[in-house]
């Protein structure tokens, strides 16, 4: 198999998928791949913070300006990825006036709108805050969903013509005659694709790639020939089960680990920690972080200390820095994103990577990039995706009203709205009942089925697109109820494997967090799917058969009792079998 | 002045109300204490004893669980089951599981006793394990089932329609028949959703369904019972020679589900049976129901409602950690009541529950504070196969053979407490299919051994 682009860009984080849109949006033919699910690499796994630039406002003021600048930008053409929370820098009394001041006169500086708040004034936005606080700063911070986000810009990238293909892995970077031509892919299986692709693999030839694989940078460098050095950070956000602020928190110090709350939908994201890791698939995950995220934390916000964890996750930051920088601590190597042309850097022509940056500012890396390779490819056209909305962040207005037009109780169609965002009338209206299918997090049919429409078996492509299973349960309670959503798109047996794997990766989640109250749900989730669903024990799975007839058939029972012959009443005593009548009663 | 009785069992779970209803038979004076109510109202209703011997590797130090057994989904091993004899493998179970310390023939008198007091349950024909149908669409050993669940066993090679409902999200009753005949069932079986009946909201609770079946209230216009036989007719044939029994999800009525069962099938002119399905569930309810009502007739005095919530040591050792309780403080609306005893049986269940509790430093038995023992390091209470063995599954505490805790050293810890149920370690019982079993056979043995030990 070979196909042929114009543009080949390698990755679906944030960063791959706002190129792709960008390209696509500029009338230039692209083709997007990416080896697991979009949001597979560290844009599934960030804090979800759409910063105002208030973190790096002291530290790294052009990241700050460009982070206020975008964070407005996305405000209005994905609205419905993002929350407006608005964000706080908190100051306790340990906390020294000196860097307070600084904070604020940097917020000045990079044009980000700041408020001092005092301390009652802070506890009144949030009355969890604790009691010795000094002070505040507010922020525009907001919260960003990057699910939605990534799966927004792909779609706009594929109703401009371009092309997104998930589950295929570039396995080699092809070079002829000292440039750049394509890469060669491998299919694996996932949601749309043709059966026939799975397992083989794939020539993509094109006049340019872009390598926007993030922390992977180097790997594809290497397959290249070209050195890329990117030093892979680690960080720990530590899911919380309620909304315990309404508002981002910030510690306002100077820079440290487990400084910062972000509300989104029915939770909290504690964060982060910053580690230098080797691999950015194999690193350790270690209890430490997730403890030190609730003590620290908990200085600001008190109640965190006795609330109950959902799970943690790591993610890996891309860092890099230009050879010969040397930054000892990752915490001060620069959040600002490089553009890599590897024709200037290293004579290797039809090739340019982008390393670094953060997701606030994903718009802007592309735009920057896509500049490039346009100027590289001969094209004229201009950049217009600050200019127009993300598909389904259209006309949010009036989406309260279409709650009752839909027939759904006021919390499920308040949040279904905002993650459907504009499409909301499209996916709810369907034939047949809808219930709600996920609890926790009030998700009903419709939007499982249009979301397995898009995604096809894989649940997790599903969890990610409607949050159902991130809930409280963890899934237990209704992964089985996605899996029978696939019915009648896929056989029984493609469900089952689906709910294997919904339900290990929701339990690989939920360990870092197994204390109390989640080790409580974990038991009774085990019981539920190990117990009364005999999961485990299947005998479709097992090697041997099953000699049925070694078992009870219900025969022998008294007559009148005999397997379904129910029509008589069976409460009253006596109705044990021992015939010896009810002498206990 | 301290409420007195001869044995105070805390938990009314059915390892407590086993507990008491077998003190009560020894004649001793019991009272039962109960916090909230039991895990029934989440089980199926099933009585399992004991259907797999999962593969473990559980060492006889439950402190020290080797992290070893993270083994990869692929690689787990397959388990010993279903057997279809729950009392000859108990011996090839680990030597600290609940079994081993009771015996086979506590889970045979547990049963018994279990058959004797509580009505409407059907399996104690035979020694043998019965296989029903899960609504995960698999089949699952179990020794005891309701009278509602009996036409649909898997061993009786009648042809078998399930039908499920749109707006009820729990299962779709075609994967259900798919996966039934891929564990090679002896029977035809297909599988039908039915749209039923429009008049419920979207999200209606099977509570609600069961309701109004009991009451056969109309629905648009039509009687109930009639409107569900009528949407579920056409689709008998659907199977290969005709259903010769219909499963339904677990919401045929709640007080009056004889009656609505024997109505369905009068009316559809087959078996009708039920599949237990997820929380809340009905079947458990009931069997919590039954399990009550045994506990009247046997004339217990039961309260529930009332946590406890501390304990008094003879000798007036506060601070100690063991010896033997004179008082369990028992908090009634906000007051702590003393309830004095002679023997206490504690089956405050387990992890579900918080009969056993933790925190991120461990794991630890709240009302006594029985020691529980477990791997001092957190990340070794799991493995990273959600279906592997988990050393969490099998926290607890650790009992000699007359039930009594022991102690960090093996040594008794409290000599008048006798501890049954989940609250007792040792046993993976949701991958041994062994959870009801073992509350029985412990339930049946520390109500016994309290009443003795009240005597002496
Ligand atoms: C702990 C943490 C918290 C963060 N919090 C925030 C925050 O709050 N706000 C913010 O703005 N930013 C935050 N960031 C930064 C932000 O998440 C990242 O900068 C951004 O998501 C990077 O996106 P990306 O597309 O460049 O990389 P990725 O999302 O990693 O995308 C790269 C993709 O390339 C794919 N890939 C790799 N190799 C191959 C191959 N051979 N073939 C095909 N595909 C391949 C990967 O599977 C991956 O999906 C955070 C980062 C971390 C680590
Ligand atoms: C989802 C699920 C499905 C199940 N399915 C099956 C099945 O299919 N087959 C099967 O055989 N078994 C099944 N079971 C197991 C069964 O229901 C019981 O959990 C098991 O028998 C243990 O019972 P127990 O009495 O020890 O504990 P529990 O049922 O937990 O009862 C403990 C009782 O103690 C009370 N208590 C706790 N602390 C205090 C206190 N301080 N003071 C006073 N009272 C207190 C609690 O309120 C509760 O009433 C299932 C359980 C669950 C959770």
């Amino acid at each position: 198999m070979t196909r042929t682009t114009d543009v080949l860009v390698v990755g679906g984080g944030s960063t791959g998928c706002g190129i792709a849109r960008d390209v696509a949006m500029r009338g230039v033919d692209v083709t997007l791949v990416e080896k697991g699910n979009l949001t597979h690499g560290t844009t599934g796994r960030m804090h979800g913070l759409l910063h105002s630039g208030g973190r790096y406002a002291v530290s790294d003021q052009a990241s700050a300006r460009e982070c206020v600048e975008e964070n407005f930008v996305l405000r209005d053409i994905a609205t419905h990825c993002v929350e407006e929370t608005g964000g706080l820098f908190v100051k306790r009394p340990e906390d020294t006036e000196a860097y307070f001041e600084e904070k604020l006169e940097g917020c000045r500086a990079c044009d980000i709108p700041a408020e001092v708040l005092s301390a009652a004034e802070a506890r009144e936005r949030e009355p969890y805050l604790a009691t010795d606080i000094d002070r505040a700063i507010a922020v525009p911070d907001a919260a960003i969903d990057p699910f939605r986000l990534c799966v927004a810009n792909a779609a706009a990238a594929e109703n401009y013509g371009g092309e997104v293909v998930t589950h295929a892995e570039v396995t080699d970077v092809l070079v002829e005659a000292g440039e750049v031509v394509g890469v060669e892919v491998r299919h694996g299986d996932g949601p749309r694709k043709a059966s026939t692709d799975v397992g083989s693999t794939e020539r993509i030839t094109a006049d340019h790639v872009v390598n926007a694989t993030g922390a992977w940078a180097g790997q594809l460098g290497a397959m290249a020939g070209v050195d890329i050095e990117v030093r892979p950070s680690k960080g720990v956000m530590t899911v919380m089960n309620t909304r315990q602020v309404d508002t981002v928190v910030n510690r306002c110090q100077p820079k440290g680990d487990a400084d910062i709350v972000v509300p989104h939908e029915t939770a909290c994201i504690l964060g982060t920690t910053d580690e230098e890791v080797d691999d950015p698939e194999d690193y350790p995950e270690e209890r430490w972080e997730v403890d030190l995220m609730v003590e620290e934390l908990a200085e600001l916000v008190p109640i965190l200390r006795e609330a109950r964890t959902l799970r943690s996750f790591w993610g890996v930051r891309p860092l890099y820095e230009p050879p010969g920088t040397g930054t000892e601590d990752p915490t001060d190597i620069t959040r600002d994103f490089f553009l890599l042309d590897h024709a200037d850097r290293d004579g290797l022509p039809g090739m340019t990577s982008i390393v670094g940056g953060k997701l606030t500012t994903y718009r802007m890396m592309a735009e920057d990039i896509v500049d490039h390779v346009c100027g590289k490819l001969g094209v004229r056209a201009g950049c217009r995706t600050a200019d127009e909305p993300l598909p389904g962040s259209e006309d949010v207005g009036d989406l309260h009203e279409r709650m009752d037009e839909f027939g759904l109780r006021s919390p499920v169609s308040r949040r279904s709205a905002q993650r459907l965002g504009s499409r909301t009338e499209t996916v709810l209206d369907t034939p047949g009942p809808n219930p709600t299918v996920c609890n926790c997090e009030a998700v009903t049919r419709a939007e499982v089925r249009d979301a397995i429409d898009d995604a096809g078996r894989d649940l997790n492509a599903v969890r990610l697109r409607t949050r159902a299973a991130m809930g409280t349960c963890q899934g237990g309670f209704c992964c089985h109820r996605l899996a029978a959503e696939l019915e009648p798109d896929f056989t029984a047996e493609e469900a089952r494997a689906s709910l294997d794997e919904l339900y290990q990766e929701r339990w690989k989640g939920q360990r870092h967090a197994l204390w109390g109250e989640q080790l409580s749900q974990a038991m009774l989730n085990h019981m539920l799917h190990a117990t009364t669903m005999n999961r485990d024990g299947d005998p479709a799975r097992l090697d041997g058969d099953v000699a049925f007839g070694e078992f009870d058939d219900g025969t022998g029972t008294p007559a009148s009792e005999a397997a379904g012959e129910s029509t008589v009443a069976d409460g009253g005593p006596g109705a044990g079998t021992t015939g010896e009548g009810d002498g206990w009663r | 002045m301290a409420i007195t009785s001869d044995v105070l069992v805390v938990g009314g779970g059915l390892a407590g109300i086993t507990a008491a209803l077998s003190t009560a038979r020894e004649g001793a004076d019991v009272r039962l204490v109960s916090h909230k109510q039991s895990t029934l109202q989440q089980a199926s209703g099933l009585v399992d004893a004991l259907g797999y011997v999962p593969p473990t590797d559980t060492g006889s130090d439950p402190g020290e669980t080797p992290t070893a057994g993270r083994t990869g989904v692929r690689d787990r091993p397959d388990p010993e089951g279903p057997l279809a004899d729950p009392f000859g493998a108990i011996d090839r179970l680990p030597v600290d599981h609940p079994y081993r310390l009771v015996g086979a023939d506590a889970l045979r008198e547990g049963l018994e006793l279990f058959d004797e007091t509580v009505a409407g349950y059907r399996g104690a024909h035979t020694d043998r394990n019965a296989l029903v149908p899960t609504f995960g669409g698999t089949v699952k050993p179990t020794a005891r089932y309701p009278a509602a669940t009996a036409a649909g066993l898997a061993s009786d090679d009648r042809p078998m329609l399930v039908v499920g409902f749109r707006s009820l999200t729990e299962f779709d009753a075609r994967q259900v028949a798919e996966r039934l005949s891929a564990a090679g069932v002896p029977f035809p079986v297909t599988g039908a959703e039915v749209a039923f009946p429009a008049a419920f909201r979207d999200d209606a609770k099977i509570t609600r369904f069961a309701r109004a079946l009991d009451l056969d209230e109309p629905v648009d216009g039509t009687p109930a019972r009639r409107a569900l036989a009528d949407a579920v007719a056409p689709h008998l044939d659907a199977a290969d020679g005709g259903a010769a029994r219909v499963g339904f999800p677990a919401f045929l009525g709640d007080d009056a589900a004889p009656a609505v069962r024997a109505e369905l099938a009068d009316r559809l002119g087959v078996n009708v049976f039920e599949i237990p399905t997820g929380p809340p569930s009905l079947p458990g309810l009931r069997l919590a129901d039954r399990l009550y009502e045994a506990l009247d007739a046997a004339g217990v005095r039961y309260e529930t409602g009332v946590p406890v919530v501390g304990r008094e040591l003879a000798d007036g050792g506060g601070d100690a950690t063991g010896g033997h309780v004179d008082t369990l403080l028992v908090d009634r609306k906000g007051t702590r009541v003393p309830y004095a005893a002679d023997a206490v049986v504690l089956a405050t269940g387990g992890l579900v529950g918080k009969g056993i509790d933790s925190d991120r430093d461990g794991v630890y038995e709240p009302v006594l504070g029985c020691h529980v023992p477990h791997p001092a390091e957190r990340y070794e209470w799991y493995v990273d196969d959600a279906f592997g063995d988990q050393p969490y599954a099998r926290f607890g505490v650790r009992a000699d053979e007359r039930l009594r805790p022991l102690d960090a050293d093996g040594e008794v810890q409290f000599p008048n407490v006798r501890v049954a149920g989940a609250t007792l370690g040792g046993a993976d019982v949701a991958r041994e299919k062994s959870a009801s079993g073992v509350s029985l056979a412990t339930g049946l043995v520390a109500g016994r051994e309290a009443a003795a030990e009240a005597a002496r």
